[in-house]
């Protein structure tokens, strides 16, 4: 399995196959243009880490390429389909095989966490009742939740506890590609800690790839294969974590040679 | 597919295609159809396409069965990836499903009555103790003018008051109309056509044109208050303000309870006249009663205490309004859907108390009487 990620990630490029490119993208609120001729590869396999100073339109990214949000210009092919303009049968069958968390979860609040996780199940599969619990509780406790919480409503969770149950519902269909929205924000630092652990863990297990939109450098770190930078409304540099302090710009210089990003190194050298 | 073969060392079994969770379904019964005798089990999996953790989830539950039946599970031809994962998948089963029991007896239908009961009148307390809150504010930002919020008030005021004057005009207008048309085809039988005028104005004037005003406002303004201060409330709004040393009821109450206790009234008398012109235009069309009988005859024979009566009701209605709508909104826990909740039981509970206290003041106002 190791050996595969490692392949995939050199550059090699005749190994690599990107699951999601995204080609000439603009994206407009009124006057104000967040994204002008973005370009962007995510590569199978890898775990890429989107940074960027607030209002750089991460999220916005994220949302353009799982379709809540549509661009003014530009195309995104996701597992070989145009998510924009694509038949409306390819693209629904595309949202089975990718899982997105959201921040805060957006879990559904009328339904308790194993019937949340449940949910895609019952929409997409024809699976009996008894398996369908039986999956969900599994992913729940792939996640690291224990069995006690599936009765629980969301209301009911603590915060870190509703990013895990939210990421267990994104992976309820063992989706192919999984976006993360700040996975690790408003965590514990263990707790931040055992959510990049757990990520790292089920991407190796199910061989997933991730797309995580994060400000937490111990995560860069410990997980992400390659970091993309957002800056002046495109991705500035893409490689791995290493390559970025050689970057001669003021903000990916600052971001990644600061103190915090220094001491993330070393935690992440430790591991 | 499942192939089963029983040779010398127990059975085999050879798994092939694809055990991909969006397909489960058409493996899903060969597997639980399986059911291990006791006797030795390989399975085989060098023929399978795909794996995911559905899919091991039933290679895995599969071989928990077997061990359970007390006999040995082997895999042959299991590739490295699917054996993490495999392995992945079996480490993770919970051994008891989180299930969500529901156990019903009679005892606890009696206890569920008994919690309803108490429930309710802990419910009825908090909301008595709210109003007793309310008015204390109330009479103080009375005493203390300086600590009124004007721009919420003003703002209030016009998204209460201000935009709800065509409504209100509207449903006047086709009261009287109502009136004055079911009213004339039961007086022109006695010749008593005359009587429409006083039919129509003691009827609006003193019932139904604040009883009316008081039931759109409650649906209309009642709601949006539970909503937004619910909502408030779900995000915690409201907690920050208590930490800024802010006080919610001084800040979000007060400023919608007074600017019903002054728009009320104002709706109220827009709905009176609006009924007058839709019944004397009506009278005019269809009884030939001319705009300058009517007048005359409202004047002699609906003295202003019909008016009046009608307009003492409303700050009552008003107040009601806005203490149930704002109590509601802090009773709000946790989710969205709790917001829903009580702003239904919102416009419910403050549209029967509303008429309630109609009632109430129906029979007070006969003993009185006046």
């Amino acid at each position: 399995m190791d050996g595969t990620v490692l392949e995939q990630t050199s550059k090699a490029g005749a190994q690599r196959e990107a699951v999601i490119r995204v080609r000439n993208l603009t994206n407009r609120f009124g006057p104000q243009v967040v994204h002008d001729d973005l370009n962007l590869d995510v590569w199978r396999g890898e775990v890429l880490g989107i940074v960027g100073g607030s209002g750089t339109g991460k999220s916005v990214l994220l949302r353009t390429i799982v379709g809540l949000n549509k661009p003014a210009a530009g195309s995104i092919e996701v597992l070989g389909v145009d998510v924009l303009n694509g038949p409306e049968q390819e693209r629904r069958r595309i949202e089975k095989r990718w899982g997105v968390a959201f921040q805060d979860g957006a879990l559904f609040s009328s339904l308790s966490v194993l019937q949340n996780v449940m949910a895609p199940l019952r929409e997409h599969t024809g699976i009996s009742e008894n398996l369908m619990k039986a999956l969900g509780s599994l992913k729940i406790s792939l996640v690291g939740l224990p069995q006690l919480s599936c009765g629980k409503l969301p209301s009911e969770l603590s915060g870190g506890m509703r990013k895990r149950a939210a990421l267990a519902r994104a992976l309820a269909l063992d989706p192919e590609i999984v976006f993360l929205d700040e996975p690790t924000a408003g965590l514990d630092p263990i707790g931040a800690a055992a959510y990049d652990e757990l990520i790292g863990e089920l991407q190796h297990a199910l061989g997933l790839t991730v797309f995580m939109v994060t400000h937490d450098l111990d995560s860069l770190y410990a997980i992400c294969d390659r970091v993309a930078v957002l800056a002046e409304k495109r991705v500035l540099v893409e490689g791995p974590i290493e390559e970025m302090t050689k970057v001669d710009h003021p903000w990916v210089q600052e971001y990644f040679t600061g103190p915090r990003a220094r001491a993330a190194q070393e935690k992440g050298q430790d591991r | 597919m499942i192939h089963s073969d029983r040779d010398s060392n127990g059975v085999c079994l050879r798994v092939t295609g694809e055990l991909l969770t969006q397909s489960l379904e058409t493996v899903e019964q060969a597997f639980s159809a399986f059911q291990p005798d006791g006797g030795n089990v390989t399975v085989d999996l060098s023929k399978i396409e795909a794996l995911d953790t559905g899919g091991a989830w039933l290679v895995a539950n599969l071989a928990r069965r077997v061990r359970a039946a007390g006999a040995h599970v082997a895999f042959k031809g299991l590739k490295p990836a699917h054996s993490a994962l495999l392995d992945t998948v079996a480490q993770n089963i919970p051994d008891e499903q989180g299930v969500e029991a529901e156990h019903r007896s009679f005892v606890d239908w009696v206890a569920s009555v008994g919690e309803r009961s108490v429930g309710s009148w802990n419910d009825s307390m908090s909301l008595l103790g709210f109003l007793g809150l309310t008015l204390h504010r109330l009479v103080r930002t009375i005493l203390m003018p300086h600590r009124l919020r004007r721009a919420a008030l003003v703002s209030q005021m016009e998204e209460t008051g201000f935009k709800a004057i065509p409504i209100v005009a509207l449903m006047g207008f086709l009261i009287g109309v109502v009136l004055a048309f079911q009213g004339a085809t039961q007086l022109k039988q006695f010749g008593a056509e005359i009587f429409v005028v006083e039919l129509i104005s003691i009827s609006v004037l003193r019932e139904l044109g604040i009883l009316l005003t008081a039931i759109i406002v409650a649906g209309r303004s009642g709601s949006a208050f539970t909503a937004s201060i619910g909502s408030m409330k779900v995000q915690e709004e409201i907690d920050a303000m208590r930490t800024l040393g802010l006080d919610p009821i001084e800040v979000l109450v007060i400023p919608r309870v007074v600017a019903l206790l002054i728009m009320l009234p104002i709706l109220g008398f827009i709905a009176d006249i609006s009924a007058l012109i839709g019944g004397g235009l009506m009278s005019w069309i269809d009884l030939d009663v001319s705009p300058g009988m009517f007048m005359t005859r409202l004047k002699e024979n609906t003295g202003v205490w019909q008016l009046a009566i009608g307009m003492i009701k409303a700050p009552f209605f008003a107040l009601v309004i806005g203490v149930i709508a704002c109590w509601q909104a802090m009773q709000v826990r946790g989710s969205a859907q709790s917001v829903g909740q009580r702003t239904t039981a919102s416009v419910v509970q403050s549209i029967f108390m509303v008429i309630a206290l109609d009632a109430l003041f129906s029979i007070f106002f006969s003993v009185m009487g006046v």
